[in-house]
C-alpha cells in the first residue's frame, strides 16, 4: 500500500460514501482541514444512520429506561436487569434486514453472531436466542428462497455456536416483498458484580485484538447497505454482507468468559457494525479517553488489505479488549489455549483522539467527540399521512357461513399455521435449561442460580401499527406482557427493534414518532423499561416503505421454575375460562384480511390498566399452581386460540359455548387485547373464580376440555345451543401442519397460499 | 464398587459437554471431570462420554478432525481395553470416524437439521449403556442433528443386526433416513455405544423426559459385572 494509491478526498467522494454535502462541510470544520481518505471512511460509518441514530436520537429519549430492576440501560452493548439473588439478565435485539435480503443465509447467521457478541461482551453467558422474521407474501417468487436461507442461517449459526434458539415470530405480508426483516435477540445471564462495560480507561493500557483475522468482507455494510433504500442495483452489494464462522464464535464465547472471570479486563467490545473503527471509538468515547491503533499489527487474511479496508472491515468474530497493563500475557495465554489470535494493536491515550498509523504514517487522527457527540442529529420533518383507510362497512361483507371450514382455513393460513418447520431446525435443548420449548406464547429458560426462570417473547402486529402507530405499538407491548404472563412470568423489561422505512419521508417519521410515543406510554404504565434496542430505517424497496414494525422483545421473570404454564391442553375434563374483558372486533383482524382482503380503519383499542390487572391475575394463578394451561387470545381470535390450545397438546379437544349477539365471524375470529384462555381442574375452578371476582377482572366459564373434537356452540338458555363449529382436532392438525413446509418448498405449479 | 467416575471430553466446538457434566454431576450425583482434547490424560476415569456439538466446527465432515486429537488416541486405547465409551450425536460421529464403531453418519434425508423429541425402542441390553434398561422399552429422548442418517454397507448391516449391536431404534420411523431406523449401535463387545439422540437432555423432569437416565446408570452395573468376571456376551445371553 502506498499513499499515492488513495483517491483524492473531495465533496463528491464524500457523497459516494453516503454523506451529504453539509455533513462533509461539518467534517472539514471538525478537523480544520480536508480529511484523509481513511478519515473520510471513518466518518462515513460513524455518522451513518445505522451507527449514529441521527434521525432517531431525539425521539428515543422519550423511552422510559430506568426503574428498580434496571442495572444497565441503553448506551452499552446490551441492557441488564436484576433478576434476584445477585443475578442479572442481559439482553438485546438487533436488526440484520438488508444483508439478509441480499444473502439470506449469511445475513441471518451473522445477525445471530453479532447479537451473541453484544451479550457475552457484557460478561454474560448467552442462554437463549430468538428472532423475529417478517417475509413477503407466501407465494412471492423470492419468499421460499429467503425463508429457507434465513432459517438455515439462524440454525446453522445458532446450533453450531451452542446457544439454544427458543422462539420468536414468523410473519408473512406483501409489505415485506422487497425488504424482509430479520431481528435477532439474545439473552444472557451473569452475576451483578461480573457485568463488564465498554469504557476504555487508563492511559498506556494495551488495546488487544482477539478472534478472527480481518478480511475484506462487510466493508460499508453499516453505511451504504444498512443506511440507504434498496434499489435495483442493491443486489450488487452482496460483498458488503459478512460471512459467519460459528466455530470461532463458540471459542470466542468460552475464551472471553474465561478472560472476564479474571481481573485483567478494563473494557471489552465486539467489532460489529463498522468494525474496528466503531468499537475503538465507542470505547474511547464512553471512557473519555483516546485510542491509538497501529494498523501494521492487525491480523490479516490477506496482506494486501489497505488501512482504509482495515478500519472499515466488518469481518465477524472479532473483539477489542482494553487490558490492565501487564494483564495482556494472561489474556493471551487463555486465547492461545482456545486457539484464538490475540494481538496488542494499540494503547489508550489521554488526548481523546482516535489515531491510526500504518507504515509509520498517521492515516487518521480525529477527535473522538467529533465522531460521536459531534455527529449530526436531525429533527426530520414529520407529517401525518393524509386520507384515512376506508372504515369497515360490515353490511358489505357476508358473515362467516360454514365456521368449521373457516377455522380450518384460518389455522392453515400462512400467519397462523404451525411454526414447527422453522423451530425444529433450531437446537432448543442445548444449555439444559429450556423449561418451555418453542411453539407457544413465550419460551421459558431456567436460571439455575436463582431457582427461577426467564420468559422471552418477540411481538409486533404490524397491521395494527399501520392502522394506528400509537395504539399499534402499545398493542405490541401489551401482547408481549400477556405472552410472558401466560407462561407464569411477570413482565420486567423490553428491548425494541424499530423497523421503519426511509426517515427522510415525513410520513415515515410520523409513523416512527407516534409508535415511539405509544410504546413509551405503554412501557411507563407496565413498568417495563426499554433497556436496549436498535433502529432500522431505510426499509424500502423501489420507494415503497415496509409496514411500520416496532418489534418488542420482552423478558419476564418466573418466580419458580417449577411453576410455569404452556398453551397445551393436556388433561380431559378441565374447566375452560376466558379471562379479561377484551371485546373482539373485525377491524385489523387476520380474518378480515384473509377472507376479505380488508383492514378497516382502526386496530382494537388498548386498555393498559385492564391489561395489567388481567396479566397479573394470570401470573398469580400459575404461581399458586392452580393453572398449567394458559394461552393469549390474539391473531385469529377466540376460535383460533382454542384450536391452538388443542394442537399444542396431544390432541385433546374441547367443547365451549360462546355468546353470539351479532356477527358470528366477529365473535369467533374478531380480535382484541386483554383476553386469556385458561384450563383449570374442576376442584380449583372456584378458587380461580373467587380470585377474579376479588380482583374485578371479568372471567367467563366457557366450557371444558375433552374428546378429540373442537366444538363451539352458541350460548343459549337451553341445555345446549346450536353448534357453530364442530371439527376434529386431527383435521385441524392436518391443515395446521402442511402450510409452512409448502411455503418453504416454493410456488411449484399451483401457489402454496392465496394472498390479497 | 464405588460409583464410576466419568470423563466428558471437551473438544473445541463441543456444545453439550457442559450439559453432559451437569447431567452426570448435578442430576445423577455422579463423579465427572472434563477431559481436554489436547491432553491424553484420562485422569483415571471409569467411563467416558464424547458429547454433542460441532467439534472443530465440523466444517469438513462431522467428527473427521476430532478423531485425530490426542485425547482420542487415549480414548481408543481405553475402548480397546474394554472401557465403557458413550458417543452422543457428534460423539457417535467421532466414534465412527475413529473406527470404534462401524458405519457412518451422513446428512439427514431431508437435508435439514432436526430438533425434536423422538421415541427410541431398546433393542439390546448387552451393552455398558443399556444393561439397566429393559428390551422393548420405549424412551422419549430428544434428537438434534443435521448429519444423523446412519449408513453402512449391507454386509456390515446384516452382521450388526445379527450380533445384536443395534442398541436403539427409532420407534416411529427414523426422522433422518437412518438404515433400519437405527438410532444407536454398539461395538461387538458392547463397551462402546454411539447414538444420535441426547440422553443427557432427558434426565431432568423439569425439562421434559427422564428416560435418558438409564443409559448413564447402566455403567455401574456393567462395571460390576466385569469385576465379577462376567463377559459382555454372557450378560447379553442372560437376558
Amino acid at each position: 500500500m502506498n499513499a499515492a494509491a488513495t483517491p483524492a478526498v473531495d465533496e463528491q467522494l464524500a457523497l459516494d460514501h453516503g454523506l451529504t454535502a453539509e455533513e462533509y462541510a461539518l467534517i472539514c470544520g471538525h478537523l480544520g482541514r480536508t480529511p484523509t481518505f481513511e478519515e473520510l471512511g471513518v466518518f462515513s460509518v460513524m455518522w451513518s444512520e445505522h451507527c449514529s441514530y441521527k434521525s432517531s436520537r431525539a425521539h428515543l429519549r422519550k423511552f422510559p429506561n430506568s426503574g428498580p430492576v434496571v442495572l444497565q440501560g441503553p448506551g452499552e452493548n446490551a441492557g441488564a436487569i436484576d433478576i434476584g439473588d445477585g443475578m442479572a439478565a442481559v439482553f438485546k435485539v438487533e436488526s440484520h434486514n438488508h444483508p439478509s435480503y441480499i444473502e439470506p443465509y449469511q445475513g441471518a447467521a451473522t445477525g445471530v453472531g453479532g447479537i451473541l457478541r453484544d451479550v457475552f461482551t457484557m460478561g454474560a453467558r448467552p442462554v437463549a436466542s430468538m428472532n423475529s422474521l417478517h417475509f413477503g407474501r407466501p407465494d412471492h417468487e423470492k419468499t421460499s428462497f429467503l425463508l429457507g436461507g434465513v432459517v438455515g442461517g439462524v440454525g446453522g449459526y445458532g446450533n453450531s455456536v451452542g446457544v439454544p434458539t427458543v422462539g420468536g415470530q414468523v410473519v408473512f405480508d406483501p409489505g415485506y416483498d422487497g425488504n424482509i426483516l430479520v431481528n435477532a435477540f439474545t439473552l444472557g445471564v451473569v452475576r451483578h458484580d461480573r457485568i463488564f462495560l465498554a469504557r476504555a480507561g487508563g492511559t498506556g493500557n494495551p488495546v488487544l485484538y482477539i478472534g478472527s483475522k480481518t478480511g475484506r468482507d462487510g466493508i460499508h455494510g453499516a453505511s451504504l447497505l444498512a443506511s440507504s433504500e434498496f434499489k435495483e442495483e442493491s443486489e450488487q452489494m452482496k460483498p458488503t454482507v459478512q460471512v459467519g464462522d460459528p466455530f470461532t464464535e463458540n471459542l470466542l464465547i468460552e475464551a472471553c468468559l474465561e478472560i472476564m472471570a479474571g481481573e485483567d479486563v478494563v473494557a471489552i467490545q465486539d467489532m460489529g457494525a463498522a468494525g474496528l473503527t466503531s468499537s475503538s471509538v465507542e470505547m474511547a468515547s464512553r471512557g473519555e479517553v483516546g485510542i491509538k491503533l497501529d494498523l501494521d499489527l492487525i491480523p490479516l487474511r490477506e496482506a494486501s488489505l489497505t488501512p482504509y479496508e482495515m478500519l472499515l472491515s466488518e469481518s465477524q468474530e472479532r473483539m477489542v479488549v482494553v487490558a490492565r497493563k501487564g494483564g495482556e500475557g494472561r489474556i493471551g495465554e487463555i486465547c492461545r489455549r482456545w486457539g484464538l489470535e490475540c494481538v496488542v494493536v494499540g494503547e489508550v491515550t489521554d488526548d481523546r483522539r482516535f489515531t491510526a498509523t500504518f507504515g509509520g504514517r498517521e492515516v487518521a487522527s480525529i477527535p473522538v467527540d467529533a465522531l460521536t457527540d459531534g455527529a449530526p442529529a436531525y429533527e426530520r420533518p414529520i407529517s401525518e399521512p393524509s386520507g384515512r383507510r376506508p372504515a369497515l362497512d360490515p353490511d358489505a361483507i357476508a358473515d362467516v357461513g360454514d365456521a368449521s371450514a373457516a377455522l380450518v382455513e384460518m389455522i392453515g393460513s400462512a400467519n397462523l399455521c404451525s411454526r414447527r418447520w422453522v423451530y425444529e431446525q433450531y437446537d432448543s435443548y442445548v444449555g439444559a435449561n429450556t423449561v418451555v420449548q418453542p411453539g407457544g406464547d413465550a419460551a421459558v429458560v431456567r436460571v439455575r442460580e436463582t431457582g427461577g426462570a426467564l420468559a422471552v417473547t418477540a411481538d409486533c402486529n404490524a397491521r395494527y401499527v399501520a392502522l394506528d402507530p400509537y395504539v399499534g405499538a402499545q398493542h405490541a407491548v401489551a401482547e408481549a406482557v400477556r405472552n410472558v404472563a401466560v407462561t407464569g412470568a411477570r413482565a420486567a423489561a423490553i428491548s425494541d427493534c424499530l423497523n421503519f422505512g426511509n426517515p427522510e419521508k415525513p410520513e415515515v417519521m410520523w409513523q416512527f414518532s407516534r409508535a415511539v410515543e405509544g410504546m413509551s406510554e405503554a412501557c411507563r404504565v407496565f413498568e417495563t423499561p426499554v433497556i436496549s434496542g436498535n433502529v432500522s430505517f431505510y426499509n424500502d424497496n423501489q420507494g415503497d416503505s415496509i409496514p411500520p414494525t416496532p418489534v418488542v422483545t420482552m423478558v419476564g421473570i418466573v418466580a419458580s421454575a417449577a411453576h410455569t404454564a404452556t398453551s397445551a391442553i393436556v388433561r380431559e375434563n378441565e374447566v375452560l375460562f376466558l379471562l379479561g374483558g377484551g371485546q373482539p372486533q373485525l377491524e385489523g383482524s387476520e380474518y378480515l384480511m384473509l377472507r376479505h382482503c380488508l383492514t378497516g380503519d382502526a386496530p382494537p383499542p388498548v386498555d393498559l390498566g385492564a391489561e395489567i390487572r388481567t396479566s397479573d391475575l394470570c401470573v398469580g394463578f400459575i404461581e399458586e399452581g392452580w393453572v398449567q394451561t394458559a394461552h393469549d387470545v390474539s391473531d385469529g381470535g377466540l376460535a383460533t386460540a382454542l384450536a391452538e390450545m388443542c394442537l399444542a397438546g396431544p390432541g385433546i379437544g374441547c367443547r365451549v359455548h360462546v355468546a353470539i349477539d351479532g356477527r358470528t365471524d366477529q365473535a369467533l375470529f374478531g380480535e382484541s387485547g386483554c383476553r386469556i384462555l385458561l384450563a383449570v381442574q374442576e376442584e380449583l375452578a372456584l378458587k380461580v373464580e373467587d380470585a377474579a371476582a376479588a380482583a374485578g377482572v371479568p372471567l367467563q366459564r366457557i366450557g371444558a376440555t375433552g374428546g378429540n373434537r373442537l366444538v363451539i356452540e352458541r350460548r343459549s338458555e337451553e341445555a345446549s345451543g346450536p353448534l357453530v363449529v364442530d371439527v376434529a382436532v386431527a383435521d385441524l392438525r392436518r391443515a395446521w401442519e402442511k402450510t409452512l413446509p409448502e411455503i418453504a418448498a416454493g410456488p411449484v405449479g399451483e401457489s402454496a397460499a392465496q394472498s390479497c | 464398587m464405588s460409583a464410576p467416575k466419568w470423563g466428558v471430553v471437551v473438544f473445541p466446538g463441543s456444545n453439550d459437554d457442559r450439559d453432559t457434566l451437569y447431567a452426570l454431576e448435578t442430576v445423577l450425583g455422579l463423579d465427572a471431570v472434563p477431559l481436554w482434547h489436547a491432553s491424553s490424560d484420562l485422569q483415571g476415569v471409569d467411563a467416558i462420554a464424547l458429547p454433542g456439538g460441532f467439534s472443530y466446527g465440523d466444517y469438513l465432515r462431522a467428527g473427521a478432525l476430532a478423531c485425530f486429537s490426542p485425547i482420542m488416541q487415549a480414548v481408543t486405547a481405553f475402548a480397546h481395553e474394554g472401557g465403557p465409551v458413550l458417543g452422543i450425536c457428534n460423539g457417535f460421529q467421532i466414534l465412527c470416524e475413529a473406527g470404534l464403531l462401524p458405519g457412518a453418519l451422513v446428512r439427514n434425508r431431508d437435508l435439514q437439521f432436526i430438533c425434536r423429541t423422538e421415541y427410541l425402542k431398546v433393542e439390546s441390553t448387552g451393552t455398558a449403556f443399556s444393561c439397566q434398561l429393559e428390551k422393548g422399552d420405549t424412551l422419549a429422548i430428544p434428537v438434534k442433528h443435521g448429519e444423523g442418517c446412519f449408513a453402512v454397507d449391507p454386509d456390515t448391516l446384516a452382521s450388526i443386526e445379527k450380533n445384536g449391536q443395534v442398541v436403539f431404534r427409532y420407534a416411529e420411523g427414523a426422522p433422518n433416513g437412518s438404515l433400519d431406523d437405527i438410532a444407536g449401535i454398539s461395538s461387538e463387545q458392547g463397551n462402546v455405544v454411539g447414538l444420535m439422540p441426547h440422553p443427557e437432555h432427558a434426565v431432568d423432569a423439569l425439562l421434559g423426559s427422564t428416560d435418558g437416565r438409564g443409559l448413564f446408570e447402566s455403567v455401574a452395573r456393567w462395571l460390576e459385572g466385569e469385576r465379577g468376571g462376567a463377559t459382555a456376551a454372557a450378560q447379553g445371553a442372560s437376558r
